[in-house]
């Protein structure tokens, strides 16, 4: 099948039903390379959802979803080898020090054996951890895990970057390192999504701006074209919900 | 399983890494990780993440160290006897302590949102199980090694055998392929530590008694006809639930 290289990630007629209960009912979602976009949506939207199927954590229950020009599930090895993910868990070994983690995924990602522990460092100093390296991540604060685990989401320079709600339990300091880290991250022509809650914050960041909301896309826009200040207006026209930011 | 090529490019810029012109599947195939290579990451983790807390170990050593004490004081036993139950209590041990190690380690994964972080790489699942299940056969076989000693030394039986060594080593393999395949399945289980022991025992039956069968025999000095069929059984035993591991963890460990 022909491919469009700069469709990044294809999304069609995408449903997901847990019993029950259907969580997303035929959506369609296309995201070129390079764009950043960001994916707003009320508590149990299924945001998490998506993501978890995009990364193929979970199956499809149908639809067809291809990422790089590669089907899920069926070639889900070769659309895991260029995702890196970040979710509101920080995926890491506790009782390993930091660099002892990500030698770990280093080794699981195949990177080169005689340059791997070269990227460890460059990905620690990105995130402003090579001092802590050899401290066990049990130690570290919630800002500093959530950088450690941008660290592991880039160690293998995937081209396509998955975020779920990054921002989770960070106070403010920690929240802004993370805005520059990712803004660096979305720069080197990685395709991003990310989930928040955080109106201003997935604004200020986002190319685009999309809203899931009773199993669709509901809204889907440029930010050229949305006004800032009346996003929570039209997010909550939207998802029906009050929001108070 | 997949062999691939010695890795020999740095990882490709973003910008490059994910079309798939017709020409680059071979050079996409070479992205994934090489099957043993996933394998002895995975259990060099859970080696090195246990030498440094001994959580599991710890308790593992001290539960064979109670049931030996319990065993050999319950059953005061003459010096027949004694040959007679030693393989018995030799592996029950073995089987209640490994379950501690089983129970724990896909579900500590889970618990730390780790398990998604295994499912993420581009990894063969089939690897996934052969690296957990390295490492919990690591640790039953440390406990194995202990109670070879231990009962040597309370039993007054000889127990380091260069032939039980091997029964020891292929009952191991059987009951952590197995236990480490039904972890996964009740690792998403809200009862999971209890539920395990539970689906475990029975699935593991024809370990247990071809284990023990073997082991007496050979205890007791008797002929090759009579433990060959055993150690056979117990052979036969590990292909196959290696081969369900490999074959089904794909299935059973993703939510
Ligand atoms: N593993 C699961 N089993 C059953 N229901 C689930 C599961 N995961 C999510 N759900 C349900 O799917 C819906 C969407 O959840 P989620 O994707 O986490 O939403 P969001 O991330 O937008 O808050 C919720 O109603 C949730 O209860
Ligand atoms: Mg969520």
């Amino acid at each position: 099948m022909p491919v469009t290289a700069d469709r990044m990630i294809e999304i069609r007629k995408l449903t997901k039903t847990f019993g029950l209960n259907p969580v997303l009912r035929g959506l369609d979602l296309d995201v070129p390379r390079g764009q950043f976009l960001t994916l707003l949506g009320p508590n149990g939207s299924g945001k998490t959802t998506l993501l978890r199927i995009l990364g193929a954590l979970a199956r499809p229950t149908s639809g067809t979803v291809r990422i790089g020009g590669w089907e899920l599930p069926s070639e889900a090895e070769f659309v895991r080898a260029q995702l890196g993910v970040v979710s509101h868990q920080p995926l890491l070994y506790d009782t390993l020090t930091a660099e002892e983690n990500l030698l770990f995924f280093a080794r699981l990602y195949h990177l080169p054996p005689e340059t791997r522990r070269a990227r460890v460092v460059e990905v620690l100093e990105r995130v402003g951890l090579a001092r802590r390296a050899r401290d066990v991540v049990q130690t570290y604060s919630r800002g500093m895990q959530q950088r450690l685990a941008i660290a592991r989401a880039i160690l293998h320079n995937p081209a396509i970057l998955l975020l779920d709600e990054p921002y989770t339990g960070l106070d403010q300091d920690a929240a802004a390192v993370l805005d520059d880290l990712l803004r660096q991250v979305a720069t080197e022509g990685r395709t991003v999504i990310m989930t928040t809650h955080d109106l201003r914050r997935g604004y200020a960041l986002a190319d685009r701006i999309a809203i899931l909301s009773r199993g669709k896309i509901a809204f889907d826009a440029p930010c050229r074209e949305i006004d800032p200040d009346a996003l929570p207006t039209l997010y909550a026209d939207v998802t029906g919900a009050v929001t108070t930011r | 399983m997949t062999v691939s090529p010695e890795p020999t490019t740095s990882p490709a810029p973003a910008e490059t890494a994910a079309t798939r012109p017709a020409t680059a599947s071979a050079r996409a195939r070479q992205r994934l990780t090489p099957f043993w290579r996933a394998v002895g990451a995975i259990a060099w983790k859970d080696l090195r993440a246990e030498i440094r807390s001994r959580e599991l170990i710890n308790s593992m050593v001290l539960f064979t160290f109670m049931t030996v004490m319990v065993f050999s004081l319950a059953l005061e036993l003459d010096r027949e006897a004694r040959q007679t139950t030693v393989a018995g209590v030799l592996w029950v041990t073995v089987v209640f302590a490994g379950m501690i190690g089983l129970s724990r380690s896909l579900a500590a994964e889970k618990d730390r949102g780790s398990l998604d972080a295994l499912l993420l790489a581009p990894i063969d699942r089939g690897a996934l199980f052969f690296g957990k299940m390295i490492g919990n056969l690591l640790f039953v076989l440390v406990i194995a090694l202990v109670l070879l000693v231990l009962l040597t030394v309370l039993f007054n039986v000889t127990l380091l055998k260069p032939l039980l060594v091997l029964v020891v080593l292929l009952g191991s393999i059987g009951f952590t392929a197995a236990g480490t395949l039904l972890s996964s399945m009740t690792v998403h289980a809200r009862a999971r530590e209890a539920l395990l022991p539970i689906i475990l025992m029975p699935v593991v039956l024809p370990v247990l008694i071809s284990a023990v069968r073997a082991s007496t025999t050979i205890l007791e000095g008797l002929p090759r006809d009579d433990w060959l069929p055993w150690l056979q059984l117990l052979a036969v035993a590990d292909v196959i639930f290696l081969a369900a591991g490999y074959g089904l963890f794909d299935y059973v460990v993703e939510e």
